[in-house]
């Protein structure tokens, strides 16, 4: 555990009412206690005890509470929201660590040590030395199946995940494919099924054999869990029903990339639509570097 | 009898049970209680309420547990086990493989959010099936034998009346093609005319499938149709046992003499 730091408060506008990164160092030393959990039982939620933090549950207080107890001083941070670094909770989370702990920021996936993500993982490699942190609105992924938190442990305890294969045959039944999009359920080392956050299934390739660690806090249903480096992480699906990460059929309209997962944007009252990169900071350095894509502009620094 | 039940004893019992005792607190559920189960073979317990008669089948399928006895269960691959001191793991296994437990309410039995399709399929992926084409073929196969129309099988039971609701509850259980079912009061709460067709549906599926049964009910008919010896509970305990045509048309005991009598005459 790391001792108080108060140098942090030395710099320019932070709040020196606090303690480094808002919550107090035993909170901090409890949620690193989860958290190593985690990472020794891969996909396994860990209970903590969830603090208030200064924003609405569901504004991401599960990601925001491990972002706190993992960030030193000399971390960079970067938060993303649906893979947008400039949407209000991507902003407002920036600041809040830039007041409280004073910790440099950026919206570069490359320069970032610690990633604070809702919704996506970003399209950049991830590195060893990053910690990608996710918003977890609701961790069991048996809930809508199970409501009893008693029997969903016990299920889990004892590895029977016929039920969330049900929900997949339900999905095919219905849909006559798997119509699951986002929060794609997993599996973690052949051993815990695992909600991976509400991520578009695109990215749960990205999930499997990460050299980043893999932290996932959930504030209002106070649970932690991880993936260690290197954890082998598959989609479950039906031997004749695979697995297809998917996306829009369509390269980004602003950066030309194909290999990127896309938004589709209204632009204007007839319904003309243009499909840009999810992930902002991906879709700018390929501007960046020269790509443009069909109804692109020239890039230009600092332009929006 | 069934002629798997041969009086040389050659025949592994498929379920001994031995003293089974169960208290609530200070009160008894129900005391003493033994018995052996053959293959093919099908029990019936009856007995007024709060006879313990439910108590017993809950001790017997792992979902209470007794204060005394042990239940002996002819495991597939080794031999005769007792279910009560089995780990969790493996008792739930077996509630998922070997054993099915039909339930009074179909309420209860099924997931009513689900599907007629992944309510029976779901025991199949519990133990593994992955493979969407052949899970579907054997509901759409299961719903045709409890008369369940093939265009229902994406329905989900909320649609489907009491009779078909119970059906599908039967075909979910036997889907994995368990060798033991316990059925708590099968028939309660449907009509005459659909007691009826689900009585020949489950007489059928039981000889078909050489199935043992136990049958926990408080009407006498269902017990005379399904079952080939009765045991009866009266305060926790067992006050008569025998082949059923023999308890029922030569009844011994007080209170048997008086459960026979008291069945209503059309």
């Amino acid at each position: 555990m790391t001792a108080p730091c108060n140098d942090s408060a030395q710099k320019g506008e932070t709040m020196e009412d606090y303690n480094f990164a808002y919550l107090d160092e035993q909170t901090k030393r409890m949620i690193r206690r989860a958290v190593l959990k985690g990472l020794a039982i891969p996909g396994y939620q860990v209970p903590f005890a969830s603090r208030e933090m200064p924003m609405p549950y569901g504004w991401g207080t599960g990601g925001v509470q491990v972002s706190a107890a993992t960030l030193t001083p000399d971390d960079t941070l970067k938060v993303i929201d649906q893979g947008a670094d400039d949407t209000t909770n991507a902003v407002s989370i920036r600041k809040f660590f830039e007041r409280t702990a004073g910790v440099a920021t950026t919206e570069a996936t490359a320069q970032a040590t610690v990633i604070q993500t809702r919704h996506r993982i970003p399209e950049a490699a991830l590195t060893e030395d990053q910690i990608l942190i996710y918003q977890v609105p609701i961790p069991e992924p048996l809930r809508f199946l199970e409501p009893r938190e008693t029997e969903t442990r016990k299920m889990h305890s004892l590895e029977e995940y016929g039920l969330m294969h049900v929900k997949l045959y339900e999905d095919i039944s219905q849909h006559g494919a798997i119509a699951t999009s986002y929060a794609y359920p997993v599996k973690v080392e052949d051993r815990y099924v695992m909600d991976p956050s509400p991520i578009p299934k695109f990215d749960n390739p990205k999930l499997s054999d990460c050299p980043a660690i893999q932290l996932f806090g959930a504030g209002r249903e106070q649970r932690i869990y991880a993936l260690p480096p290197y954890t082998r992480v598959e989609s479950l699906d039906f031997e004749d029903h695979p697995f297809d990460p998917s996306k829009a059929d369509h390269p980004c309209d602003l950066c030309g990339a194909e290999d990127s997962y896309l938004d589709e944007v209204i632009t204007d009252d007839a319904g003309t639509r243009m499909f840009v990169c999810s992930d902002t900071d991906y879709c700018r350095a390929r501007r960046a570097a020269g790509h443009m894509g069909a109804r692109g502009v020239p890039f230009e620094e600092g332009a929006a | 009898m069934t002629d798997t039940h041969t009086t040389t004893g050659r025949v592994t019992p498929l379920l001994q049970v031995r003293g089974i005792t169960k208290f609530y607190g200070a009160r008894l559920g129900c005391r003493d209680v033994g018995f052996d189960l053959y293959p093919g073979e099908v029990m019936g317990i009856v007995g007024e309420s709060g006879s313990g008669k439910s108590t017993l089948l809950g001790c017997l399928a792992g979902q209470l547990a007794p204060d005394a006895g042990e239940v002996l269960f002819d495991t597939r691959t080794e031999g005769p086990r007792d279910t009560l001191t089995m780990s969790e793991p493996e008792r739930r296994m077996l509630g998922r493989t070997d054993w099915a437990f039909v339930h009074q309410s179909a309420r209860d039995g099924l997931r009513m959010g689900v599907s007629a399709g992944g309510n029976v399929g779901e025991r199949l992926m519990a133990v593994g099936a992955r493979h969407y084409g052949g899970i579907r073929a054997q509901a759409v196969d299961w719903l045709g034998r409890v008369e369940i129309p093939e265009d229902r099988v994406d329905d989900r039971p909320t649609a489907f009346s009491g009779g078909m609701q119970q059906r599908l509850q039967i075909a979910r259980n036997l889907v994995t093609g368990p060798r033991l079912v316990f059925m708590d009061e099968p028939t309660g709460g449907l009509d005459v005319s659909v007691q009826a067709r689900l009585l020949d549906l489950l007489r059928g599926l039981v000889r078909e499938m050489g199935l043992s049964a136990i049958i926990v009910t408080h009407d006498l008919a269902v017990v005379r149709l399904l079952a080939d010896r009765l045991m009866v509970m009266k305060d926790g305990h067992v006050v008569e046992t025998g082949l059923t045509d023999q308890v029922l048309d030569d009844p011994q005991h007080g209170y048997t003499q008086l459960l026979v009598s008291s069945v209503l005459q059309v």
